[in-house]
């Protein structure tokens, strides 16, 4: 077996980054982090691409193609732009259960509006309380004749002003139950009466994201909105994070390279006390250690995502790619950040907020000690 | 054991200040992030109340304080966990250079305007190609006719808006070896062919104003010379012993803040089933782990304060006190944020906003690399 990817993802790869060289120019990008502007135009012509929506099915206007070719795709898109590259690439977060998994007329309703870059959707999962499990949700939906009536609150939901609609983790079932047969995933169409979103405020970054506390107050959901069977949520929301914690790698992945890039240009061009910065060794071996790390986490970052579509992805592998990919990119955005010196913290040198980025995916959907919990867990088949 | 020996003034001085600054400075500092800079009369009245250059002496207007006050200054802002009022380098980077090589005039007309705030001072020694590399400064000087003519441009010069007075670097015309060509100058607010460049937008710091200065045939009189000609090097680098260790002073306080912040956090916030995140044992060896390495860097630091305030020449361990220590707020920070998860990168959380400022303390003030480089020239290596 050969560890290389075949022509038509090369190609894949290639395309992407043309596209996102003329579309995230720097002063494109420097505006759009002034402004904290999604950009709505760029998501739709990605999406008219195909580059958006490549691992949505082709029945709903998707790519038909999988997890690994959106991971090459936000690799890319990160590469050229963390900001931009995560927004785009986060802007139909949570339309994945309504494709994955069974789902009756909202897949139909809403996945061709996600998959033309029209609409974006939030999976609200978590609420205010630390930690990644999913014991803890107090969001509820108790059934009444035809529909569901929601009550609760969601933490720090990305998209969460902007979305049409969310994928809702919510209780279904008794206090008694077990996290793993009480919780039900359903989609409320953010245009229904009693849904509240609050901006969550400023981020350190994903700034080009609006992060919001949703509140469900007596939200009436049609009963067919339902994904998967009732009771099934705990499970299916399990296995999006997984799918999520691989699509946040890819992104870590850009952005360590992005700022690995920009780092390399940078010391050959950079001349102090009368030589390159190049050719002082320790700026070289920066650099090398940022490669290896780099390259270590791509590895580790497809092959989840191969196992992904092959159906083999299990928790653990999901957990150990945003674990490698995001501590890779932060310590490639650290380092890039010091190798510029100054300008390394200036706004208009960009890898200040490659710097802040590659925190935030560290952070978001599970930072490194709830992922190493659940990679423990998957190592000795205790799960905590 | 204490390892500085505070005196109940000391004491007296560090409530005061923290009180001052509970009360007067933190219900405004949301407010200056927004906007970039922090307002001159919030200098007035830090200037007023008796907390800038505490060294100078009671002559120029003064308390004649020994550097403990600075210390505790430096301390009490940067647990602030704001930068604007960047009011150590202000008191114990760029006014030394004129109390310790100003002529008398120059003192009697300077010193207690930078003590009560009215002169609001900054130091340009960075150019866009001469970071680390001060020597290959290309800011030129040239005398004649009773006056000197400055052209040049510099950059990352903090307080580069809001100075009234700004101390120059610029290597005299006509004196080829770079290490005999610096000299120092006193350029004042609003003097012809002084203008300030873009305010500069940056990761953080934001309520500190960062800016180019440009000189365009800047003529000031030779009078505003600061010390002997091509002596530049020399008083700058006399002086880097105390800009380092300020710089590593705030960023042990910024440290400090922040895992107490984290403590206090962890154990007040419980997970969903009831038990405290300062409960679980990674929690616990993480906030272990961070607090002994900030105990290491306080010990280190107070010893080197110590040697300093006793005229000790400890070039050396500054450099090495620098880099761990702005390093340390570095890495702390991180680790922090790891522990807040979700809570820690909203801006609401003060975490966001110290792990966005400390990262630039790597940088200024010498980068890392060079305190390295210089901690291996003096080891012989």
């Amino acid at each position: 077996m050969e560890f290389a990817l075949d022509k038509s993802r090369k190609e894949i790869q290639k395309a992407v980054r043309e596209f996102t060289r003329g579309k995230f120019d720097k002063e494109t990008i420097l505006d759009l982090l002034r402004s904290g502007e999604f950009p709505s135009q760029t998501w739709e012509k990605a999406a008219e691409l195909g580059f958006f929506g490549i691992h949505f099915p082709e029945a709903c206007d998707g790519g038909g193609m999988g997890l690994l070719d959106y991971v090459l795709a936000a690799e890319q898109m990160c590469k050229q732009d963390s900001a931009a590259g995560i927004a785009l690439m986060l802007a139909g977060f949570g339309a994945e259960c309504l494709f994955r998994f069974e789902t009756g007329p909202p897949a139909d309703k809403y996945l061709p509006l996600v998959a033309a870059g029209k609409m974006r959707a939030a999976a609200a999962f978590f609420e205010h309380s630390p930690g990644y499990e999913l014991s803890g949700i107090q969001t509820a939906a108790a059934q009444n004749g035809d529909a569901w009536i929601l009550n609760g609150t969601k933490a720090y939901v990305p998209n969460g002003t902007s979305a049409g609609f969310y994928v809702v983790l919510c209780k279904t079932g008794t206090d008694a139950d077990t996290a793993k047969n009480n919780l039900s995933l359903i989609v409320v169409d953010a245009g229904s009466q009693g849904i509240t979103a609050t901006p969550a405020g400023p981020s350190l970054g994903g700034n080009l994201i609006d992060f919001a506390h949703v509140t469900f107050e007596n939200v009436r959901v049609p009963a067919e909105n339902r994904i998967g069977k009732t009771g099934a949520g705990g499970r299916l929301a399990q296995c999006f994070i997984d799918e999520c914690r691989i699509q946040i790698a890819a992104m870590a992945l850009g952005t360590a390279q992005g700022a690995c890039d920009r780092a390399v240009s940078y010391v050959k061009q950079r001349s102090q006390f009368g030589k390159k910065l190049l050719d002082f060794q320790v700026t070289r071996h920066k650099l090398a250690d940022m490669a290896a790390r780099i390259d270590a986490a791509r590895w580790t970052v497809y092959s989840a995502a191969a196992a992904f579509d092959a159906n083999r992805c299990d928790a653990k592998t999901a957990a150990q790619a945003k674990l490698t990919a995001t501590s890779a990119a932060m310590a490639a955005a650290d380092e890039a950040v010091q190798l510029l010196g100054g300008y390394g913290y200036m706004t208009e040198y960009e890898i200040e907020h490659f710097y802040r980025d590659a925190k935030t995916l560290e952070i978001i959907m599970g930072p490194p000690a709830a992922l190493k919990d659940v990679i423990a867990g998957g190592l000795t088949g205790r799960q905590r | 054991m204490e390892i500085l020996q505070y005196t109940d003034q000391h004491r007296e001085f560090r409530q005061r200040m923290r009180r001052f600054l509970q009360e007067e400075i933190l219900p405004h500092v949301e407010q200056w992030e927004k906007d970039r800079i922090t307002p001159k009369w919030a200098w007035k009245k830090l200037g007023r109340q008796g907390f800038l250059c505490t060294a100078v002496k009671p002559e120029y207007g003064g308390m004649g304080g020994d550097f403990l006050y600075s210390v505790i200054a430096a301390e009490e802002m940067a647990r602030t966990n704001h930068t604007g009022l960047a009011s150590s380098l202000h008191s114990d980077v760029v006014v030394p250079y004129i109390e310790a090589f100003g002529s008398e005039a120059q003192k009697k007309k300077y010193l207690p305007g930078c003590v009560s705030g009215d002169i609001i001072t900054a130091v340009a020694m960075t150019e866009p190609d001469a970071g680390s590399d001060l020597a290959g400064m290309t800011s030129t000087a040239e005398q004649g006719n009773g006056e000197i003519v400055l052209n040049g441009s510099k950059t990352f010069i903090s307080n580069g808006i809001n100075s009234d007075l700004v101390i120059v670097a610029a290597k005299e015309a006509g004196v080829s070896d770079p290490y005999r060509a610096v000299s120092l100058f006193l350029v004042e607010d609003g003097t012809p062919g002084f203008k300030r460049g873009r305010h500069l937008e940056k990761m953080g710091f934001h309520s500190q104003d960062t800016a180019e200065l440009f000189f365009t045939n800047c003529r000031i009189p030779e009078e505003n010379r600061l010390g002997e000609p091509g002596a530049g090097f020399g008083m700058l680098m006399e002086k880097l012993q105390q800009e380092r260790l300020v710089t590593a002073i705030g960023a042990q306080a910024a440290a400090e803040m922040m895992v107490e912040l984290t403590t206090d956090f962890c154990k007040q916030t419980k997970d969903h089933h009831g038990k405290p995140l300062a409960k679980h044992q990674a929690c616990q060896f993480a906030l272990v782990e961070m607090t002994t390495e900030v105990k290491l860097g306080r010990t280190f630091l107070d010893k080197l304060i110590a040697e300093h305030a006793g005229s000790e020449q400890v070039v050396v361990e500054t450099s090495m006190a620098k880099y761990w220590i702005t390093d340390l707020a570095k890495r702390t920070a991180q680790r922090c944020m790891d522990l807040y998860g979700d809570y820690g990168f909203f801006e609401a959380c003060p975490i966001a906003r110290g792990f966005r400022d400390v990262r630039v303390m790597s940088i200024f003030a010498g980068t890392n690399e060079i305190m390295k480089n210089i901690a291996a020239k003096f080891m012989g290596l």
